[in-house]
């Protein structure tokens, strides 16, 4: 995995008693045992934390010299010429690319993967549920430089006749603006990122929704629910922390995702029109970054970069973030 | 709002195992008909016959005859679905869901059924939050979660919910065994007051509360582990406590075996 989301599905799933773990302050004995393992897991947390906040120390440090000699407005200017006697660079682009690309492959993947869960965990003949869930994790654990092949390919030709279609259709609409560029669009990375993290959203989602307690599932279905209405009262919601959680992950891996997307990227000309289209070129921050590695010679150059891993590590803990408040506001709920 | 129940010569599989063998009775509406025997009896499998809540655990099929009056509960046109709403279930556990505050919990079967005006809602949330007792602990609270009170409270809203369908029968599963004594007695005052307008089933390990509050008692017996449940005899309470026809009843209720 690509990020470190800080959410996890098993903070907030009950257990089959519908209670939370003991909180450790509290379970301690004071034994030796409790002691030592007590000790190793708070040095492990503790490490977490420390490194993560070391991580953003070096990003803010090694990146405030390059942005102090930007001669550019660094979020709204397009342009990316940090050599030079007057480094000039902003990440419009990129923020753009990297954003659209993995919010469509998050509407994309996500309604499908929990689709794909509540058909295993609910639908599914029994036979079937087993060797299916092991074969999404499976896929779940394909390198993504495997998804990056396969997409340029195989997937390419295939996306290429769709995409034109949709252009031919509704080109007048700005997002669907033809703009010449058929390989490597905004929109075709985002349905190869889509089907990268299609496996992640259902494996997750599968096991929340495989662990909700048959005396929910039952209490509904004695009220007279249908399958679906059954599925809608008791399994849904009992999954739904863990669906979020398992999306946020999928959007980590989506937003951070380097190697399939650098493969597939059309990098777009100096100087060409800002466009609205999602079938447009351009790069989005791990592509750029790893497409230049050759070139941090200098150390105002390679501040540039590091300013646009710092944005991106920024916006995966702002989405993080996000998913947190969401799950917390309802969490008396989910107790 | 009550019906009777007419089953005959029921056999219920799991797979190929027969887990209840050959029971026939009737249960009168508006009163209370409690089932007792040891564990593994097939009481409990029995009674989720009478909504078809055995089909939900895989390989779970019938043989024999359910009527509600005059319909038959295994009709092939018959719906589960439509049967569930007809007899309601409450379970061993309290099962509110944890996701929904307590009056969503009430309303959760009326939404099902298509009940949006809020006016109705409201009228039925409270009505059967009335009729399990449980209005004055909760009215101030009604958007905070069910699963955030009592036990003995929880199962009281699970039966509100339940009822708030207005079925024509409640199954009650053991509904006490998960239970403190005080919550138990609230719940029995409980089942003595629905059965004005319900027909009510109540499987029970608690001897004491069949006699309690039932009208007429089933005792369920099993020959040998692995053989089928049976119907041993089912008459009025007070007869099955004090002079049973059958001498293996007599064994259980003294307490000599099971």
């Amino acid at each position: 995995m690509s990020t470190v989301t800080g959410v996890s599905a098993a903070d907030q799933t009950p257990g089959p008693d519908g209670r939370r773990p003991l909180q450790a302050d509290t379970a301690s004995t004071g034994r030796m045992g409790d002691r030592l393992f007590g000790g190793a897991a708070t040095v492990s947390g503790v490490l977490v934390i420390v490194l993560v906040t070391l991580i953003a120390i070096f990003l803010i440090v090694q990146a405030v010299p390059a942005l102090m000699d930007n001669s550019a407005n660094f979020f709204t200017s397009r342009v990316w010429a940090p050599g030079g006697e007057q480094p000039a660079f902003g990440i419009l682009e990129f923020l753009w690319t990297t954003v659209t690309a993995s919010t469509i492959a998050m509407v994309l993947s996500v309604p499908v993967g929990v689709a794909v869960a509540l058909f295993l965990t609910q639908y599914a003949p029994s036979w079937m549920r087993r060797p299916a869930a092991g074969l999404v994790d499976l896929l779940a654990a394909v390198p993504s430089i495997v998804y990056g092949l396969w997409g340029l390919i195989a997937f390419a030709p295939v996306f290429k006749p769709v995409q034109s279609f949709i252009q031919d259709k509704l080109g007048w609409f700005p997002l669907f603006a033809p703009t010449g560029i058929s390989g490597g669009t905004i929109c075709f990375i985002g349905v190869v990122l889509a089907i990268m993290v299609l496996p992640i959203v259902t494996a997750l989602s599968r096991e929340v929704f495989d662990q909700t307690p048959t005396a929910h599932k039952e209490g509904a279905l004695a009220l007279g629910a249908t399958q679906w209405e059954m599925i809608r009262t008791a399994v849904l919601p009992f999954g739904r922390p863990g669906v979020i959680s398992a999306s946020m992950l999928a959007l980590g891996r989506a937003l951070g995702e380097t190697i399939a997307v650098t493969f597939l990227v059309s990098a777009l000309a100096d100087g060409n029109p800002w466009s609205w289209s999602l079938f447009n070129g351009g790069e989005t921050f791990a592509s750029k970054i790893a497409n230049n590695a050759s070139e941090f010679s200098n150390p105002n150059k390679t501040g540039a970069y590091i300013a646009a891993g710092l944005v991106l590590f920024v916006l995966t803990f702002v989405v993080n973030s996000i998913a947190r408040v969401v799950i917390e506001r309802r969490k008396a709920f989910t107790e | 709002m009550a019906k009777r129940i007419d089953v005959t010569d029921l056999n219920v599989y799991y797979g190929s195992f027969k887990a209840v063998e050959g029971v026939s009775m009737t249960v009168e509406p508006r009163s209370v008909t409690a089932f007792i025997g040891p564990s593994g009896c097939g009481k409990s499998t029995f009674l989720r016959t009478l909504n078809r809540m055995h089909e939900v655990i895989p390989g779970g099929r019938v043989e024999g005859k359910v009527m509600l009056d005059d319909q038959d509960l295994y009709a092939s046109s018959m719906d589960p679905v439509t049967v569930r709403r007809t007899v309601g279930m409450v379970f061993q556990r309290p099962n509110p869901f944890p996701t929904m505050s307590i009056y969503d919990n009430v309303a959760a079967g009326l939404r099902l059924n298509g009940v949006k005006n809020k006016k109705t809602l409201d009228g039925i949330v409270e009505q059967s939050l009335k009729g399990a007792n449980l209005w004055t602990e909760v009215k101030d609270r009604l958007s905070k979660p069910g699963a955030g009170l009592s036990g003995g409270q929880q199962q009281r809203l699970c039966i509100a919910r339940a009822i708030a369908v207005q079925p024509q029968v409640l199954l009650m599963d053991e509904p006490c065994s998960a239970l403190d004594p005080i919550s138990t007695l609230a719940i029995e005052d409980l089942v003595n007051e629905l059965k004005n307008d319900f027909t009510i089933v109540i499987v029970t390990h608690n001897m004491q509360q069949a006699a309690r509050v039932s009208d007429r008692t089933a005792f369920f017996n099993l020959k040998a582990t692995g053989e089928p449940g049976r119907l041993v005899e089912i008459d009025d309470t007070t007869r099955i406590f004090n002079n049973p026809t059958e001498q293996a009843t007599e064994d259980y209720i003294s307490g000599r075996f099971g």
